[in-house]
């Protein structure tokens, strides 16, 4: 019965969420604004995957941006390629390759970026490069048992590392630029307005399969047993559970949601950069988990979106304020409203909710899972 | 299946030392199947240590810890618990998120890889091994509540049928009735003879009323070795264990 009425609400949850972003926004909003949306939709990527790790599991990495930047930067090589048609760079000393890397004095293409010729492999990588380095990092962080603070800090300096490596190697990477001048994606072009409104339902149907699934996991037994690894790490551990391989195997689901993200990023924005890759973006997306609320995937997706929404609205209006009320905000909600947004629903909304959808007892939330929820 | 001569648990040489410090000296000692076993010793003795040693949590700096044959000094925690050594520790340890049931049911020693827990299913062989524990521990009628509201001595049952659930070969309990009431622990006593008939038990405990109610054998130890070892008769008469323990 219980369940019943929770597998409503969440089909209702899900339609509210379609229903606002693929039928209401793109009938209000101007293709530049809806793009933008569209743009902000991509960082929801990264929250889901976050609610996972840290919500669930309690891992904390404030190194997202590298996922999603791996992701990104997969996409853009593609593009880049595609745009760097000899005919089209015939001006250059090198026609053929990309033009930052004729710039850069370098005459073939390298072999990492050969493979990026095919489209299929380029669609893989999005998410399968991403997973690798997660594998790597999870692999030789979690068998040490290195975790908490210590684990965030590692992952805030793979972020910075990372940075500096793309920066430095300016003449494979495009440096501080980054990869620009996107066109095509297989001969479409993906900068009319058309192309960005049917980039932005793609956007959508993708989250809608990685909301899908992550919701899957925390559905099942392993999802229990994040939560319960992020309690009693130890009791799991002897309860016959390899922490070490399931906390890899969280972290490496939330990078190759973080990588698809950040290739929905560059085919909408129609570039990828190493700003997005470093330590500053990798925390702005713990921000939006936790406004929305890092245990609620849901409340992830809005979070972003108005944490987002804001910072377009205050940089419009005053530049310089921004980060102050960036910095304001996580502290407010860090102290007065640790659940998030998610935990103002639960308590104001969810009981008068449960009552509409036809159930006459008062206690709205099943023990467990959501109840986990409600004081993750 | 072993002989009948050979013990299920045999410690040998077991030395552990934290920078020069010898927690555990020469330790050798041996469980039998079906022995309840009760390790008492004054603080610091390295009771719960040993225990450590056991399953994995501490590494030994030498000696060998042989369990149904296997070498268990190199293999990792998950692995001691699959062979089928089960740990409880000290402070109840459960989940408090999650419900009576649930946390029975991650006890459950079934789906223990990733792919393995992400297909597992509660088919009704799992709900009637949770409700049949669940009996056991005498929590059958809390099976829906959250495991952070039940009373501390229901929290350390529940973890006991946490242990029970994976139906080990060996069970070691670090101070079972801590904190329990009188009315608990005598129900704990109950359900550790009951436990003891088809497992071995490793318990280490303070309560004196409550080790001469259980116990087999009693092995005392001090500064990391083996002081007396034999029935609590005899340990209870032997001077060493008077002046170093009981005593005071």
């Amino acid at each position: 019965m219980k369940s019943l009425l929770r597998d409503r609400k969440t089909a209702l949850f899900v339609l509210v969420l379609v229903a606002i972003l693929a039928v209401i926004l793109p009938l209000v909003l101007e293709p530049f604004r809806l793009n933008l949306v569209g743009k902000y939709l991509t960082y929801a990527f990264v929250a889901l995957g976050l609610v996972l790790c840290w919500g669930d599991a309690g891992i904390l990495s404030l190194g997202q941006g590298i996922f999603f930047g791996l992701g990104g930067y997969c996409m853009a090589m593609f593009l880049k390629l595609q745009a760097s048609t000899p005919e089209a760079t015939k001006i250059q000393s090198t026609p053929g390759i990309p033009d930052f890397m004729d710039w850069n004095q370098i005459t073939t293409l390298p072999w990492f970026w050969q493979p990026f010729h095919s489209l299929a492999f380029s669609i893989v990588a999005v998410a399968a490069v991403p997973m690798l380095l997660a594998l790597i990092i999870g692999l030789s962080m979690f068998k040490r048992r290195v975790g908490g603070t210590y684990f965030a800090i590692i992952t805030q300096a793979i972020a910075s590392i990372l940075t500096i490596l793309i920066i430095g190697q300016q003449g494979y990477t495009g440096g501080v630029n980054g990869i620009t001048d996107l066109r095509t994606l297989n001969g479409w072009d993906i900068r009319t307005d058309h192309a960005k409104l049917i980039l932005y339902f793609v956007t959508i149907a993708l989250l809608l399969v990685c909301l899908g699934g992550a919701h899957f996991i925390r559905c099942s037994k392993l999802g229990r047993i994040l939560v319960a690894m992020r309690e009693r790490e130890d009791r799991v551990r002897f309860s016959g559970y390899d922490v070490a391989s399931f906390k890899t195997f969280v972290f490496c689901f939330a990078a190759a949601m973080a990588g698809i993200g950040g290739a929905m990023f560059t085919l909408q924005v129609g570039f990828m950069s190493p700003s997005f890759v470093g330590i500053v973006p990798s925390i702005e997306m713990v921000i939006y988990c936790a406004v929305g609320g890092r245990t609620s995937l849901l409340g992830v997706i809005y979070g972003t979106l108005l944490v987002n929404w804001a910072r377009t609205s205050f940089s419009e209006t005053m530049p310089q304020v921004w980060m102050f009320a960036m910095g304001a905000l996580f502290v407010f909600i860090v102290v007065v409203l640790p659940g998030g947004l998610a935990s103002l629903y639960r308590t104001y909304l969810d009981p008068y909710i449960s009552r509409l959808l036809g159930s006459s007892s008062k206690a709205p939330v099943h023990a467990g899972r959501e109840a986990d929820h409600a004081n993750g | 299946m072993q002989t009948g001569n050979e013990p299920l648990l045999s410690v040998t040489d077991l030395t552990v030392s934290f920078d020069g410090f010898r927690a555990v000296n020469d330790l050798s000692f041996s469980v039998r199947e079906g022995e309840l076993r009760v390790i008492i010793g004054p603080n610091g003795a390295g009771k719960t240590t040993v225990l450590d040693l056991i399953c994995g949590r501490t590494r030994a700096t030498s000696g060998s810890i042989r369990f149904k044959g296997t070498e268990l000094t190199r293999l990792k925690e998950h692995e001691i618990v699959r062979a089928g050594v089960g740990r409880k520790f000290q402070n109840p340890s459960i989940y408090e998120d999650l419900t009576v049931f649930e946390n029975l049911e991650i006890s459950y020693p079934k789906g223990r890889g990733i792919m393995g827990s992400l297909i597992f299913r509660r088919d009704t062989a799992v709900v009637e091994r949770v409700n049949e524990v669940a009996r056991t521990i005498f929590l059958d009628d809390q099976l829906d509540r959250r495991a952070e509201d039940l009373s501390h001595g229901q929290k350390q049952w529940l973890e006991l049928g946490m242990l029970l659930i994976q139906d080990p070969a060996l069970l070691m309990l670090d101070e079972p009735v801590a904190g329990m009431t009188v009315s608990e622990r005598v129900k704990t006593a109950a359900l550790l003879k009951d436990i003891i008939r088809t497992r071995s038990v490793i318990v280490i405990e303070h309560d004196m009323g409550f080790v001469e109610e259980i116990a087999h054998q009693v092995t005392v130890l001090h500064q990391g070795r083996i002081l007396s070892e034999g029935s609590m008769e005899h340990v209870k008469n032997d001077p060493r264990v008077i002046e170093v323990y009981l005593g005071h």
